[in-house]
């Protein structure tokens, strides 16, 4: 694998997992618990949707093949896309959006203050812009694992169903593989067991004052590395792209 | 001061332009008119989240997707503007999203209609927030306060969404012969909607007297309607499109299109609940509010929680 290879498959991972996640985010728009969340969960979607147009344009321009950031999100195939298997999981209620984008939210956040130091300036600058917003979302999204935890009877079940149910899809966050092998050499990437570090100590910290259990003993699921996906991402992916696949090479 | 003498002033009031305030006195049938027509605003943004909704999943193109999902968020944004206005009336939420899922209250029939094509989302944000807009234009004038200066904020953002709409359709009639198409089926089915959405003719209109004299509204529905036609029409021959009216021609007269009949015998269908998408709605909104109970149960009881913690 040549480092350009490298850089664009770093690039697609990090750009994946907004997209898709703010794709499930957007899925819930009009639809929140109350008006004032649905545009907090609205503007958390553009975020990422923000996020992952200025990845896939960089992407787009590091491979150098003409492709643009409309080809990498609306041509590439199940197993070509690299988001978290956390990210594509499907909304079921608002304990699992909130967990999930907690769990999400505590690890870009340690992930992108590592990332502004990266070597590559344009991901220095894109991390930059990334981590000021994902600070919100954090301190949303962690006030949210409280209020559930320590609500209601039912609010505290649901939001502990939540993550007994996501934990699993938890442990592939942090592998490396030979991307990060190379990129680490040159200062771009970012070793994500320094991430694993604080994240396990921030989770454990909302966990505790959520009255939430960490779950034990899980096996952790893995492979989207590899582009190995759970069954949810296709019927996503085939949601997104039929419209764009539908009219191949207009103008939008 | 006896009832009379606060109608002529609160009147007198109103002729000079000047505002009228919360703490304000007002007539009992103004305060009513306009929470009625403040919430069934509010409502309309709501509800019209949700026809526009349908295709942020579908969008197109990254830029598409996030022009529209800002678009949806703004409309978000405008209702809670509104709710709040018509909250200094003395109303709680509560009570407005009762009002609402009961089917007691109004919204705008527009969004009955369903989004079936990408090019609908381009016809509505040109078609609908234009004709919106020159509603709302006129009501940043509207003589109740908080509910002029609500319009204010909402006005700026709605012309960019009436230029995002245009854009969409602009592509599509310059695009393949397909996605024109798709641009004219979409002109032909909303065109005719959003020529309701200005309301009944004049002279079959019950609540626009008041709300004339009452300076809530400074124009009335076919002056609008007619601005909103001379304005468009330039605009779909621009597009290469054609308006959906045998009997649209322009009147050198009048300075302004003739143009068709509407066929109210649908508008008020669809304000009896019938048209396609009237079920829809109602019940995507009353189902998240639903599913949302247990959700804003746990916030109360959070905060209750905290304040006892505060407070001891
Ligand atoms: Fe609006
Ligand atoms: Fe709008």
């Amino acid at each position: 694998m040549t480092n350009q290879e490298a850089l664009v498959n770093y690039c697609l991972r990090l750009a994946d997992n907004n997209l898709i996640l703010g794709h499930r985010l957007s899925e819930l728009s009009g639809k929140g618990p109350f008006l004032e969340e649905d545009i907090a969960t609205t503007n958390i979607a553009l975020d990422l949707i923000g996020q992952a147009s200025s990845l896939l344009q960089y992407a787009a321009e590091v491979e150098g093949k003409g492709r643009t950031e409309d080809d990498l999100a609306f041509l590439r195939g199940e197993r070509e896309f690299y988001n978290t298997l956390l990210a594509e999981q499907e909304n079921k209620d608002f304990a699992v959006t909130i967990a999930r984008q907690f769990l999400t939210d505590a690890f870009d956040y340690f992930f992108y203050d590592e990332l502004k130091k990266s070597a590559d300036a344009r991901l220095a600058a894109l991390a930059e812009k990334s981590h000021k917003e994902i600070t919100y979302h954090l301190r949303h999204t962690s006030k949210w694992m409280e209020r559930l935890g320590e609500g209601t009877e039912e609010s505290h079940r649901r939001i502990q169903d939540a993550v007994d149910n996501l934990w699993r899809f938890t442990g592939e966050l942090f592998e490396m593989n030979e991307v990060d092998e190379i990129l680490l050499k040159e200062k771009i990437a970012v070793d994500l067991n320094v991430v694993k570090i604080q994240w396990d100590k921030l989770v454990a910290e909302v966990f505790a004052n959520s009255g939430i259990s960490i779950p034990e003993n899980v096996f952790m699921q893995r492979g989207s590395r590899e582009g190995k996906h759970t069954e949810k991402l296709g019927y996503l992916l085939a949601e997104m792209q039929h419209l764009h696949r539908a009219f191949p090479g207009v103008q939008w | 001061m006896d009832q009379i003498k606060l109608e002529e002033n609160f009147q007198a009031k109103l002729d000079r332009n000047e505002m009228i305030e919360p703490k304000d006195w007002m007539p009992e049938n103004y305060r009513k008119h306009l929470i009625r027509q403040i919430s069934q605003h509010a409502h309309s943004e709501i509800i019209g989240m949700l026809p526009e909704g349908n295709w942020i999943t579908r969008a197109p193109s990254m830029r598409r997707k996030i022009v529209l999902l800002a678009k949806v968020q703004d409309e978000a944004g405008h209702g809670l503007y509104l709710y709040s206005a018509a909250e200094s009336m003395g109303i709680s939420r509560d009570e407005l999203l009762d009002q609402l899922h009961t089917g007691k209250a109004k919204y705008s029939s527009i969004f009955n209609y369903p989004t079936l094509t990408w090019s609908d989302i381009g016809a509505v944000g040109w078609l609908v927030d234009g004709a919106a807009i020159m509603n709302q234009v006129m009501l940043q004038r509207t003589s109740y306060g908080p509910y002029a200066r609500a319009m204010v904020r909402i006005c700026k953002e709605e012309s960019f969404h009436q230029r995002q709409g245009f854009e969409i359709m602009q592509v599509l009639a310059k695009g393949t012969p397909e996605q024109k198409a798709m641009a004219q089926d979409s002109l032909n089915r909303w065109w005719w909607p959003s020529l309701m959405m200005f309301g009944p003719a004049d002279d079959n209109s019950p609540n626009s007297a008041n709300a004339l004299k009452w300076k809530i509204k400074r124009e009335s529905n076919d002056q609008l309607r007619q601005r909103f036609v001379n304005q468009t029409v330039p605009q779909v021959e621009y597009l290469g499109l054609t308006v959906p009216d045998k009997d649209l021609k322009w009147n050198e007269e009048k300075k302004g299109y003739d143009f068709g009949e509407v066929n109210w015998e649908e508008f008020y269908n669809v304000i009896k609940g019938n048209g396609p998408c009237n079920k829809e709605r109602l019940s995507a909104k009353v189902q998240s509010h639903k599913d949302g109970a247990w959700v804003r149960e746990a916030a109360n009881a959070y905060a209750a929680k905290k304040n006892k913690v505060a407070a001891a």
